[in-house]
């Protein structure tokens, strides 16, 4: 089989599809989910808790649990620097190990759980670099302290001694992000990298990514629920809600115009920096995402949608139309929503 | 029964429910091969917050917010200063004489995954507090009672039965906060309720949260990086740096008109969910100070833009300049910012 098209993408996922095997049956996470993210492009993944972006972006990584306790499907093409292009959903294991940390690399929500506690951060950072490069300990530990001074962290060289408990949430997500860029990989995967930090250091990690981004070329898909964030930093965003894409575009038109009544809920839940007499209740979504084990009939959204039609969005599940300006929504009626938006 | 309906708001006192006087929370690290040295985390803290009041605690990480939140609950041993809560010195009450407290002052951790005990079902860690400080009580009234809890924060009854990992980030933090709520108390440390939420529930969160505080009149001390929610929520704001409360203020003056650079750069570096708004930020450059090694005068001068040669000298004073405002930078003349 001769290597398949993927244009310039890094990545190209096709038809991903996820289900996890449990003692209560199939739990199908993620449906025929596609994507692509180019060079130098930011992709934001966004979402609720449980749609999907987690589990979609481990199986791109291949860090889902083992087959037969995870059944991948479709393809997630990966093009690597030197051009060859490989599907990671059919590598085998010792391949992708070669690949993850090195030319694909993520950071997790949660630097705590994958920093080893009683290891000291810079020898931490040492060994990724030793496990891709054919450097000795001194050479890592100087690429090291380098590392940590790139991404912001004073006085590095007395840091490389720290262990992570020693330091602030943000501190540690740099940690992270050093041991991440310790191979310059094309693909940086960031799962809720800046959920947990305060504003400015939010910030000054957005701006790191960023600048990051700018000398290196890599791709990042940033997973994120903070629609601010969005907004900083993604090229384009694609929605995800009960496993499946909602909505995918530009970040421009889809911001400004979404056409999904969920993308539209999770904008006017965000708050806005203002100051009002008394509180204010904030605008949210009524309910909660619906169980992959028990997703109502028709559109996953018709129990929480202000805009569902009995009859029509309970009984017909919604395809992924092609709206406008390249973007996509999975709503029955995005055109008459859309006019109903637009009034005033 | 609802949760609200099991303690009646406690009959009024006068005065603030909470007063912090001068407190110190100093930690030592090294020790052994290195030489001891002391983080200085909470450094000479004074502030009240009145009842059913709710008062923002704002600052990067590693400021002492959390030290701070901590302390306040006497869940440290003070090094100095004092914590004056419902008119009751509790500075240096022991654990055994906080006990009766504790039911009353509860705290909502930042971190749901580090927080809930892994080998425990739902139901026993919610219902913990419960068995604490009530040992005699029965398996019926504690399963009653966390099924209150459980629907208060939108879960359900059957979720009891399950266990921490099989729920979400968003629903483990719901988890935390029925624990918080199980037993009613007057007085709640938020730190960071709703920063591992996403927007919707969060939404949802902060309103049962302003819900449960109406009906309880509790009074808060809610620590968030998110200023926006910290505008909706706070009647009060605290911002504070290295240890230090550097601006105190009702929100509307806070927001309205800052007066600490400090203040000014955290509401510039909000995300705002708008593309065409994409700004040039007033990005604070570098990291907050080690907290070992504090620099002299303002401890804010190294990332300050308006630094002059005088802010090296002494370390400014919370001083008050009028309405309940307060400030620590000596310079008057500056036009910052104000956050909408
Ligand atoms: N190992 C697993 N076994 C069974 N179900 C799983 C497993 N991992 C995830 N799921 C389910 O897959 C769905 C998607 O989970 P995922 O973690 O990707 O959500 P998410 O959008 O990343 O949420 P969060 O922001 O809370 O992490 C959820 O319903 C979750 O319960
Ligand atoms: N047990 C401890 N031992 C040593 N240093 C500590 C301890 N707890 C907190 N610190 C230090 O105190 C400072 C304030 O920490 P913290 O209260 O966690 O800040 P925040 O909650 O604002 O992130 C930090 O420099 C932190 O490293
Ligand atoms: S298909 Fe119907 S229920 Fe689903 S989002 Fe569109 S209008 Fe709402
Ligand atoms: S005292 Fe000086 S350094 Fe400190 S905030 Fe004011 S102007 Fe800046
Ligand atoms: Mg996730
Ligand atoms: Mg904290």
């Amino acid at each position: 089989m001769g290597a398949p098209e993927i244009a310039t993408a890094v990545l190209d996922v096709r038809n991903l599809s996820v289900a996890f095997a449990t003692h209560t049956g199939p739990v199908a996470a993620v449906h025929d989910v596609s994507f692509t993210v180019a060079p130098g492009e930011t992709l934001a993944l966004v979402g609720e808790s449980g749609s999907g972006k987690s589990v979609t972006s481990l199986a791109v990584m291949r860090l889902t649990p083992p087959a037969p306790r995870t059944r991948l499907d479709g393809q997630a093409l990966f093009r690597s620097r030197d051009g060859t292009v490989r599907d990671l959903l059919a590598v085998p294991e010792r391949a992708m190990r070669a690949l993850r940390g090195n030319e694909i690399a993520m950071i997790f929500q949660e630097p705590m759980t994958s920093l080893n506690p009683v290891q000291r951060v810079g020898d931490q950072i040492a060994e990724a670099v030793m496990t891709h490069r054919p450097v000795g300990r001194r050479e890592a530990l100087d690429r090291a302290e380098h590392l940590l001074a790139r991404v912001g962290i004073s006085d590095a060289r007395r840091r490389l001694a720290a262990f992570p408990h020693h330091l602030s949430g943000g501190m540690r997500q740099r940690v992270m992000i050093a041991m991440a860029l310790a191979c310059d990989p094309a693909l940086l995967i960031a799962d809720e990298p800046t959920t947990a930090l305060d504003v400015t250091v939010q910030a000054q990690i957005l701006e790191l990514l960023q600048d990051l981004q700018r000398e290196t070329g890599m791709a990042i898909v940033f997973i994120t629920h903070n629609l601010g964030v969005v907004a900083e930093i993604a090229d384009r965003v694609m929605v995800m809600y009960a496993g499946r894409i909602v909505e995918q575009g530009e970040v421009g038109p889809v911001m400004r115009a979404p056409l999904m009544p969920y993308t539209q809920g999770l904008l006017r839940a965000v708050p806005t920096l203002t100051v009002s007499d008394g509180f204010v209740p904030l605008t949210s979504i009524p309910g909660t995402v619906p169980s992959p084990t028990a997703l109502p009939p028709g559109c996953a959204f018709e129990p929480r949608c202000p805009y569902a039609l009995p009859g029509l969005c309970d009984a017909t599940t919604p395809p992924l139309d092609d709206a406008f300006d390249g973007q996509q929504v999975r709503c029955l009626r995005w055109d008459a929503v859309a006019a109903l938006e637009a009034r005033p | 029964m609802s949760i609200m309906a099991l303690t009646p708001p406690p009959i009024p006192r006068d005065g603030p429910l909470l007063r912090v006087d001068r407190l110190r929370q100093w930690f030592s690290s090294g020790g052994f091969m290195s030489p001891r040295l002391t983080v200085r985390a909470v450094e000479d803290v004074t502030f009240e917050i009145g009842r059913g009041e709710i008062l923002g605690l704002v600052g990067e990480s590693g400021s002492g917010k959390s030290t701070l939140g901590r302390a306040v609950l006497r869940v440290t041993d003070l090094t100095d200063g004092r914590v004056v809560f419902d008119g009751q010195d509790v500075s240096t009450l022991s654990k055994r004489q906080l006990r009766p407290l504790r039911a009353r002052m509860q705290m909502i951790f930042q971190d749901p995954f580090a927080s809930l005990n892994p080998r425990m079902t739902v139901g026993q860690i919610v219902g913990a507090p419960l068995r604490i400080q009530n040992p005699g009580i029965s398996r019926s009234e504690v399963e009653a009672r966390v099924g209150d809890a459980l629907r208060t924060v939108g879960l359900a009854d059957s979720h009891a039965e399950r266990y921490p990992h099989e729920f979400s980030g968003g629903q483990r933090q719901r988890i935390g906060i029925a624990r918080a709520f199980v037993l009613a108390p007057d007085f709640l440390v938020a730190d960071e309720p709703v920063s591992a939420l996403d927007v919707s529930i969060q939404a949802q969160v902060v309103n049962l949260l302003m819900e449960i505080k109406r009906k309880l009149d509790l009074t808060i001390l809610f620590i968030s990086h998110d200023l926006a929610v910290v505008g909706h929520v706070c009647d009060r704001v605290a911002v504070m740096y290295l240890g230090r409360i550097v601006e105190i203020a009702d929100t509307r003056t806070l927001f309205r008109n800052p007066r600490h650079p400090y203040t000014e750069a955290l509401f510039s570096a909000v995300p705002v969910a708008d593309p065409s708004r994409r700004r040039q930020r007033i990005l604070l450059k570098g990291d907050l100070p080690s907290p070992l090694a504090p620099p002299s005068g303002c401890a804010f001068r190294t990332r300050c833009r308006y630094a002059i040669p005088a802010c090296a000298e002494a370390v400014p004073p919370l001083a008050h300049i009028g309405g309940g405002h307060q400030k620590a930078c000596i310079r008057d003349d500056l036009a910052l910012q104000p956050a909408c």
